[in-house]
């Protein structure tokens, strides 16, 4: 079975999860620009003697399909020992199900060789 | 008692308008080249920087500059507040009013102090900067100007600067990287080199800049005259070239030109052909724009090698190139165009005396600079807490965000 690893980690943390993906084999993902935030409500900055308020952080969405269930445990450590903070906001890594996955080039390909058969 | 001249008075008005254009142009320029949550920290640097400068320099700093001169060394604060230059006073060796003249010298402090912002981009606190600008404009900007403009030991010397190698360029480039070392490298950036977030905004920027560089040159002048055609033509030879070159030097480099190579190399070519714009003709400003844009590029990288974090390259572009910039017009000064004679038509003294005024812009810039920078340092600081730093500059210090539309 398939899973989709969803990692919603710092933006700075990028390159370094990709590093630590492509390490253990698995280069393929799907990034997205996203705003969101924790427990903490956002983040609030004292400094210079004012009070700042972040309500919604900009953050990465990472999304990774496994194909080989035996290596979801070895993705999410590398996305996890990559984007480790040890702060509030380090975010999260959800692992969910796919009911079906496949590539286009491949599905097409028998599609197309079906028409022509 | 000479009269205004109207022609006169009308370009040097126009150009001042001209060289106004170039600090957007710059804001542009630098805040395409930062991440897109510090694009408007970078922006206000500039025209923050520029609204200072235009205060303090109708205060003192072009008494500073121009003033009566004190042992060669800076101008008297006889002009203080502008006292005694009013709507009829004709500037002296020129046919303009001398508020013309101070309007004009006033957007030329003012581009001169924002092109420092290069050093803190995407880390300096916008209170810091801003007295450092005042500071800066005072101490280091003025000095040098004095020196080569108001009647100084370099002009006494022999020393040219027609349009401000030095006293711009040299003094800005410098003075960036000093601050940079006194500021610190960037947190949670992989290297030192800037990460764009929008190119058309540099290009749009360096556009501008071109454009309002005709003014700063040719505007030089002071007068509407050949000497101002020259200055303008030569100013856009010289930009064209050092654009070409360091594209050049690009595509051989890496394989590609790069939009970003074209643009810091025109403004490398015209960093270097301000000093020289009044003194050489056309020929010559093709070759020292070139020599521009290969030079400020192999500056580049050698910051970039050495883990110098001088943001914008303030200093590999200003800097070095005012450094060639200033050279070059001793070696090719054409009698043809302003009766000055340069190495190549034997004149060693020239190249004498202007190797000492470079020598002494760049001691003096990255001197005091450095001093400025540690004095900011030491009582408001220049840098904010990292997770205000990976946040963002614009969001922390200026509540604001460029392009994001969610509530927040």
């Amino acid at each position: 079975m398939s899973k989709l690893v969803i990692a919603f980690i710092r933006s700075e943390k990028l390159e370094a999860v990709k590093k630590a993906l492509e390490a253990i084999g698995v280069p393929g993902m799907t990034v997205l620009e996203v705003h969101g935030r924790g427990e903490e409500k956002g983040i609030e900055l004292t400094y210079r003697g004012k009070r700042i308020h972040i309500d919604l952080i900009p953050r990465i969405q990472l999304e990774v399909i496994v194909d080989d269930d035996s290596l979801v445990d070895r993705v999410i450590n590398a996305i996890a020992g990559a984007a480790y903070t040890g702060n509030p906001g380090d975010g999260r890594i959800i692992v969910l199900g796919i009911e079906k996955s496949l590539r286009i080039r491949e599905y097409g390909a028998k599609l197309s060789a079906e028409k022509h058969a | 008692m000479t009269s205004v001249s109207s022609g006169d008075t009308a370009w040097v008005l126009a150009s001042t308008a001209l060289v106004m254009l170039m600090t957007p142009g710059l804001a542009l320029f630098y805040g395409g080249l930062v991440r897109r949550k510090n694009v408007l920290s970078v922006m206000m640097y500039c025209l923050g920087a520029y609204a200072v400068v235009s205060l303090v320099w109708v205060l003192l700093g072009f008494s500073l500059v121009f003033g009566r001169d004190l042992h060669g060394f800076i101008g008297s604060l006889g002009y203080a507040g502008l006292r005694g230059l009013g709507i009829g006073t004709v500037w002296h060796g020129t046919r303009i009013p001398a508020l013309a003249f101070v309007g004009f010298q006033s957007v030329f402090a003012a581009i001169a102090t924002a092109i420092i912002a290069s050093a803190i981009a995407e880390k300096g606190r916008v209170d810091s900067w801003l007295l450092f600008s005042a500071l800066w404009v005072l101490l280091v900007y003025s000095v040098i100007g004095h020196w080569l403009w108001g009647g100084g030991w370099a002009s006494r010397l022999g020393a040219i600067d027609f349009a401000g190698g030095m006293v711009v360029h040299i003094a800005s480039g410098f003075s960036a990287l000093a601050l940079a070392l006194v500021a610190g490298k960037r947190r949670g950036v992989n290297s030192v080199e800037p990460v764009p977030h929008n190119l058309p905004l540099v290009l749009t920027g360096t556009g501008l800049l071109w454009f309002g560089w005709l003014g700063f040159n040719a505007g030089s002048a002071l007068a509407a005259n050949g000497l101002a055609a020259n200055a303008l033509l030569v100013t856009n030879i010289a930009a064209s070239a050092g654009g070409l070159a360091w594209a050049l030097a690009a595509w051989l480099n890496h394989g590609r030109p790069g939009s970003v190579a074209f643009a810091s190399g025109a403004v490398a070519g015209l960093v270097a052909i301000t000093p020289a714009a009044g003194y050489v003709g056309p020929l010559a400003a093709m070759l020292i724009g070139a020599v521009a844009g290969m030079w400020s590029y192999y500056w580049v990288s050698y910051r970039i090698r050495h883990g110098l974090d001088e943001v914008l390259d303030a200093w590999a572009v200003h800097g070095m190139s005012g450094v060639w910039g200033s050279i070059a017009t001793a070696i090719f000064a054409d009698p043809s165009v302003n009766s000055v004679k340069g190495l190549i038509y034997g004149n060693v003294h020239l190249f004498l005396a202007q190797l000492a005024a470079t020598a002494a812009s760049i001691a003096w810039a990255f001197a005091a600079s450095y001093a400025l920078a540690w004095l900011v340092a030491k009582t408001l600081g220049w840098r904010i807490p990292e997770q205000a730093e990976y946040i963002g500059l614009d969001l922390s210090e200026l509540g604001e965000e460029a392009y994001e539309t969610l509530p927040s």
